[in-house]
This record gives structure tokens, sequence and C-alpha cells, in this order.
């Protein structure tokens, strides 16, 4: 066996779990527990070691599915954008595995639950690693059902009613996408992504052009949760469970919104900043939009699984922002938000959940001197508010400078003003969490309260560690890969070189 | 749930088994004539859906007849991605045809792993299809407030 | 290039209905409307006139043919079509039983 061998293992190791767990489950109930978090440790060693693999110079794996070579076959690319893309997925997905072993004790059927986790993972692994559009348009649509179904996981009247409305959005997205690759197919006879850039190339900036590309960001903007289709995020996190919540609000809107529409825009459609400068602009509005809108509705919110929803808004609007200010350190510090936010993101819903769970209540204000009864809980959850409002050594601190850098670079001096801005709006809104749940509330009797069990503070820690790691030793970082991720954005058509050439 | 009256009861009878038949004959030839794994499998689970609309069940029945649905599905996806390993075995890529020139072209013993590939889809969208219709149709819980 | 802007319009036609009905019902016979309306351009996108339907009867001869490739993605399209509607079927008498009623009007208990 060749070691490239572990591409398509990223996807069929969770379809197996997915179709085991259903079967072994009937014999011992533990079993769905066991796989579910066995996947997720092989998963995150797979990643690791694609990440590494990348590291000693190959420009990246092109893997042809069932012996056919492109572009009659299906491929599977696994360049340095796919490798940032499935370490991400993987390194949130297996804390909050581990996070659910003890939160779903107050659940029936567990199992249930377990394999719709693996078939979510199997197709967010898949959008990452596809180079066929359709086969990504199915990866997408497989992990969105997987999500709809896990949303409305516990059966009661709000969460359905959440679940009912993001998935009628979602499908409306969906469909969207789904009609402008059958438009695509129409002009250019092929899927694969590599050879449609090619043909795209020589058809030119037509109306034609225009028109599927703004189909296709309808589709990505409903996906990844961009104003004004953002409105089915702050309810889907109230109701899904926390562990879904953090995946969905650190992994899914990213993996489906922003990787999906970096690859078509850079890779695909080849646009670039210097050809392209209006399309750049108006997404750096969206951006901005994002970004106020996201800030101004998390400033008011009681209940912080909102609060944190809205700041995902907010969040998806800076990486926005850095993919229109489109030169070198913009993307960069887009990509590196990616994975900041994600671990940051994930973290806080895993503690502020922690905390529900053992108080027993949700709205600010009710709670408070949590540092002397739990700890390591309620440390987990400040170094996690720091690290999203920014605050070094953290890597929400290296991404948001990258960012502003970028800005300046590009003699765009009152946007790096207004992202500086919000970024202390953004802190405002976190230090008010802080100091109302945790400390300088010296009239407070300390709530009674337990800390969480082991497995729930290993969740907790993983996260803290990833926050903080990632902070610390930016630079290897971003040079091993961060850096090769945004080269492989910017290769632009270099994409086709890579899987028709070689 | 209810059943029907005797004549549907009685058609049904004779129908099912050879509504489940054609479907069996469109998930073979999947490599021969039109059809395949999915369309095959609906057939199938319209088989099925037949004789639980016609004959009615017990709710006792019903979770029985659930939980076996249940594992011929999970087999099912469970053989699909055995036979994308079984590429790995042979030495290629996931998911190679590796019996390919195995038997004549345009007989049923040919295409290599394509036929096993159809039965397992058959396999998984039949139950899955009958399982869906024991979730919304043959209910447990009524309509009426 | 009618058969396409026909395909486009009956899309609008489905995006009309889960937009502005009211029912629950009639939402996902909306988008039913708009999941055929799609599957009906990838057909249309591999027709050539003239041409037979894409299966091969003798070993070797090759005739014209429609293009197959559409015709594998829309059977996709329809599972996944299948799956997703079944979903939101099942979600639609779960609210029923919760909510006692199918208007979107009146299931609105999530604020802010």
């Amino acid at each position: 066996m060749q070691d490239t061998n572990f591409v398509p293992m990223l996807v069929a190791v969770p379809l197996l779990g997915a179709f085991l767990i259903p079967l072994l489950s009937k014999l011992w109930k533990g079993f769905a527990d066991l796989v579910g978090n066995l996947v997720g440790v092989i998963l995150l060693g797979f990643a690791i070691y694609g990440v590494v693999t990348l590291s000693t110079g190959t420009p990246g794996i092109v893997y042809k599915m069932g012996g056919w070579l492109p572009p009659v076959g299906i491929t599977l690319v696994y360049d340095s954008l796919a490798a940032l893309v499935v370490l991400v997925i993987n390194l949130v997905a297996l804390p909050a595995l581990l996070f659910s072993t003890r939160y779903l004790d107050p659940y029936t059927g567990r199992w249930k639950y377990y394999t719709l986790f693996m078939l979510l993972l199997a197709g967010l692994n898949g959008i990452a690693i596809s180079g066929d559009m359709f086969n990504m348009f199915v990866f997408i649509e497989i992990s969105a059902v997987a999500s709809y179904a896990l949303v409305a996981f516990g059966t009661g009247a709000e969460e359905l009613e959440a679940g009912f409305k993001y998935m009628v959005m979602g499908e409306v997205g969906g469909l969207s996408l789904l009609f402008a690759i059958a438009m695509l197919y129409a002009k250019t006879s092929t899927l694969n992504m590599a050879d449609m850039s090619q043909a795209l190339a020589s058809m030119g900036h037509t109306p034609f052009f225009w028109f599927v590309l703004a189909t296709l960001l309808v589709g990505f903007a409903i996906k990844m949760a961009m104003v004004p289709f953002h409105s089915w995020l702050p309810d889907a996190h109230l109701s899904a469970p926390a562990p879904v919540s953090a995946m969905l609000s650190g992994v899914f809107v990213k993996v489906l919104g922003i990787y999906a529409m970096a690859r078509v825009v850079f890779n695909v459609f080849g646009l670039s900043r210097p050809t392209a400068p209006g399309f750049f602009n108006m997404l750096v509005g969206f951006g901005l939009v994002s970004i106020l809108v996201g800030g101004l509705l998390a400033i008011n919110q009681k209940n912080y699984k909102r609060l944190l929803a809205y700041s995902t808004v907010s969040q998806i609007g800076y990486i926005l922002l850095g993919f229109g200010i489109g030169n070198y350190w913009g993307v960069v510090g887009a990509l590196f938000h990616v994975i900041g936010h994600a671990a940051t993101k994930g973290l806080l819903f895993l503690a502020s959940r922690s905390i529900e769970r053992a108080t027993g209540s949700r709205e600010l204000g009710e709670i408070g001197g949590l540092e002397k009864s739990m700890p390591v809980t309620a440390w987990s959850y400040i170094l996690g508010t720091m690290s999203l409002a920014g605050a070094p050594p953290f890597a929400g601190f290296i991404s948001k400078l990258l960012i502003i850098l970028g800005a300046v670079a590009s003699k765009m001096y009152w946007l790096a003003i207004v992202a500086a801005l919000f970024s202390t709006v953004t802190l405002g809104y976190l230090v008010r969490v802080i100091s109302k749940v945790f400390i300088g509330r010296k009239d407070v009797v300390p709530t009674p309260a337990a800390e969480s069990p082991p497995m729930i503070l290993l969740a907790l820690i993983m996260l803290v560690a990833i926050a903080l790691v990632f902070g610390v030793a930016f630079q290897p970082v971003l040079d091993n890969i961060v850096q090769p991720a945004a080269e492989a954005l910017f290769g632009g058509l270099a994409y086709a070189r890579l899987v028709l050439g070689g | 749930m209810k059943g029907m009256s005797a004549i549907v009861q009685t058609v049904s009878r004779l129908v099912a088994g050879m509504l489940f038949l054609f479907g069996c004959y469109i998930i073979l030839h999947g490599h021969l004539t039109p059809g395949g794994g999915f369309a095959g499998g609906v057939i199938v689970a319209a088989a099925f859906i037949l004789q639980s609309l016609a004959f009615g069940s017990v709710e006792a029945t019903e979770q029985h007849r659930y939980t076996f649905t249940s594992v011929f599905e999970s087999m099912g996806g469970l053989g699909f991605v055995l036979i994308g390993f079984i590429g790995y075995a042979a030495g290629h890529e996931f998911l190679r045809n590796v019996w390919a020139s195995f038997g004549e072209p345009l007989r049923l013993v040919s295409a290599g792993t394509i036929p096993l590939a159809n039965i397992a889809i058959g396999m998984k969208v039949g139950a899955g299809l009958f399982a869906i219709f024991l979730a919304l149709g043959a209910s447990r819980f009524k309509m009426k407030d | 290039m009618v058969p396409f802007l026909a395909c486009v319009l009956l899309f609008l036609f489905g995006l009309y209905a889960v937009l502005l009905k009211r029912n629950i019902i009639k939402i996902i016979i909306g988008f039913s409307i708009m999941e055929y309306a799609v599957n009906l351009f990838f057909a249309f996108a591999g027709f050539k006139r003239g041409a037979l339907a894409p299966i091969i009867t003798e070993v070797g001869v090759v005739k014209d043919f429609v293009d197959p490739l559409p015709q594998a993605l829309v059977l996709t399209s329809i599972v996944i079509a299948l799956a997703t509607t079944a979903l939101m079927l099942a979600m639609a008498m779960r609210i029923y039983e919760k909510y006692k009623t199918f208007d979107i009007t009146e299931i609105r208990r999530l604020k802010g």
C-alpha cells in the first residue's frame, strides 16, 4: 500500500462507523460511544499524518478513485488548503465526540446521535477533499441533512421549529447550488474542477459567467450564515445539543461556506484581485455588513448561546473581509482565523453548556462566582472568551492582526480602522459576560456547582490547548500549514496543472 | 394501523411476491439494462409497503419489523464500503472494479464488482424506504387531538 | 434555449411556493417542484437531436448516444431529494403533534 491511501479513508472510515453502530448497538449499548470516539481518534491521526506528509514538499496528492483518470473519473485532491480544512474538522470533532459521551446521558437513542455524527463527519471530510463539483455537492447534502437531523435531535417543540426553519433555508441554498452546477455542466460539459477551470478560463468574463457565480454565491452564502441569510444560525444554536452547536458554528459554516466558496472563486473561476476588483470589493462589503450586524445584534443578548451565534456571524464577516482584501496577508489572516475561531467557538459552546448543566440556568445575571466551585471549566471559558476577543497570546489575536495588516498593505486604511474598532466591541460584550458570571462580584455567594466529569474536562482542555498552541507557536503553523494553503488559493489555475498534468 | 378490504388483501397476496421478484430482477440486471440499485430498491420497498398497507399491523409487530429492517439497512451499507475495500486488497485504489474481465460482456456474470455494488445499494435503499414508511405512516402516534 | 428557460421558470415557481405560502405542506410541495425543475434541466443538458438511449446492446458497436452522465447525476439527485423530503415530512408531522397547527405564522416560539 502506498502512503497516499489515507485520503479516501477520511471518508470511508466514518461511513464504516456509521453503518456499524446500528448493528452493534443491538448487542451492547456502549458500542456507540466506543466506535464513535475510536473513529474520531483515527480521523485525527489521518489528518495530522496528512499535514506532515505535505509539509515535506509534495505539492499535493491527487487520488484517482477506482483507477479512472481525470477528467473522466472522480478525483480526490488533497492539496495544502484541503489539508488545513481536514485538520480543522478533525481537531474540533474529537473534543466534541469526547464531550458527547457524558453529555448524552439524559437523551435516549444514543446510537442514533452517533450515527448521524459519523455521517456528518464523512460529509465534511468529503467536501474538503473532493476534486469534482457534483461530488462536492453530494457531500454538502450529506453533511447538511445529517446536521438538520442533529439540530432537531431532542424533539421538543422549539427544537423542531428551529430544525425546520434551518432545513428550509439550507435546502433552498442546496438547490441553488445544484442549479448552478447544472448550468456549468450544460456550458462546459465537464464536472471535474480542474477541467472546468480551464474551460471557464477560455470562456472569459461573459454575463453567463457572472450569473452562474452569483447563483453559486447565494447557495454558499446561505450555508455560511452571511447576512442577510443569517437568521437560521441563532435559532439552530439555541436548540441543538452543545457538541452539535460546536461542530455547526465552528466547522460546518466554515467548511461548507468559506472553503467551498474560496475553492470555487479562486481555483475554478480563477478570479483574483487584480483581474476582478469589483467582485472583491463586493466581498469586502458583505464582510463589513456581517461584522456590523453580528456585532450589534450580539450586544443586547441575554442568552449566551444566542450571543455566541451572533458572534459567529460577526467572525464570518472578518473571514470574508480577509478574502475580499485579496492580497497575501489578508488571505493568510482569513485562513488562520478559520482555525482559531473553530477551536475557540467549539470551546465556548462546550464550556458554556457544562456550566448550564451544572448550575441549571441559561440566562446571564443569575449565576455568579463560579471560579471557586468549578475551576477548570470556569477557566477554560474565560480563556476561550479572551481568545475570541483577540487578546494575545491566543490564536484570535494573530489572525485579526494579519487581516488588519493586509488591509493596511492594500492602502484601505478606513477598513483597518473599522475592523479594529469592531474588535473592541467584541471585547466589550464578552467582558460583560465574564464579569457577570465569574469574577469581580464580591457580593454574590458562589453558586453551588460540581466540577464537570473527567471526559468533559479532557475535551475542554484539548480545545484550550489548541487555541493556545496555535497562538503562541504561530510561526511554524504559518509556515507549514497556513501559508502553503494561501498559496494554493493564489495559484488559481495552477490547481488545474496539479490535477491534470501530474 | 387498520388493514384494507378483502379484495385488496387477496390481490396484494398475489402481487407482492411478483413485485419483489421484479425488483430483484432490476437490481441484478443493473449493468445490462436501465435501473440498478436505486430503482430496484424502490420497487422492493413497494412490495413490503403494499403488504403493510393491505394487512395492517399491531404495534408490537411494527417494532419487530423496524428492528429487522434496520439490520438489513446497515448490512447493505457495510457491504458497499467493504466492496470499496476489495479494491485495496487487490493492490489498486479504493472502489476499483477488480474482476472486470471475468465472464463475457453483456451476460449476467460480468462487469466485476458492479452487480455486487448494485445488490448492496438495493438492500440499503429498499430497507431504508420501508423504514421511512414505518416511521411516517404506520405510526406510533395518532394525529387526532 | 427554450427548454432551459422553462426549467428556470419552473424553479422560480417552486421558490415562490417555498417563500410565500403559509402551510408547511405547501412549502414541501414547493421544494418538490424546485427539485423537479433542476433534474429536468440536467436531463436536457445531455440531449442530442436524433440520438439513441445510452444502452449498449452489442459489444464493440458505438452508435450515436445521448450523454449518459447527466442521467446518472439525476439519479443521485432524485435520491438526495427523497431523503430531504422524507426528513421534512417527518419534522412537519412532529411539529403538528406539538403545535397543533400547520400554519407557519403560528409556529413562532423562538424570538430574538
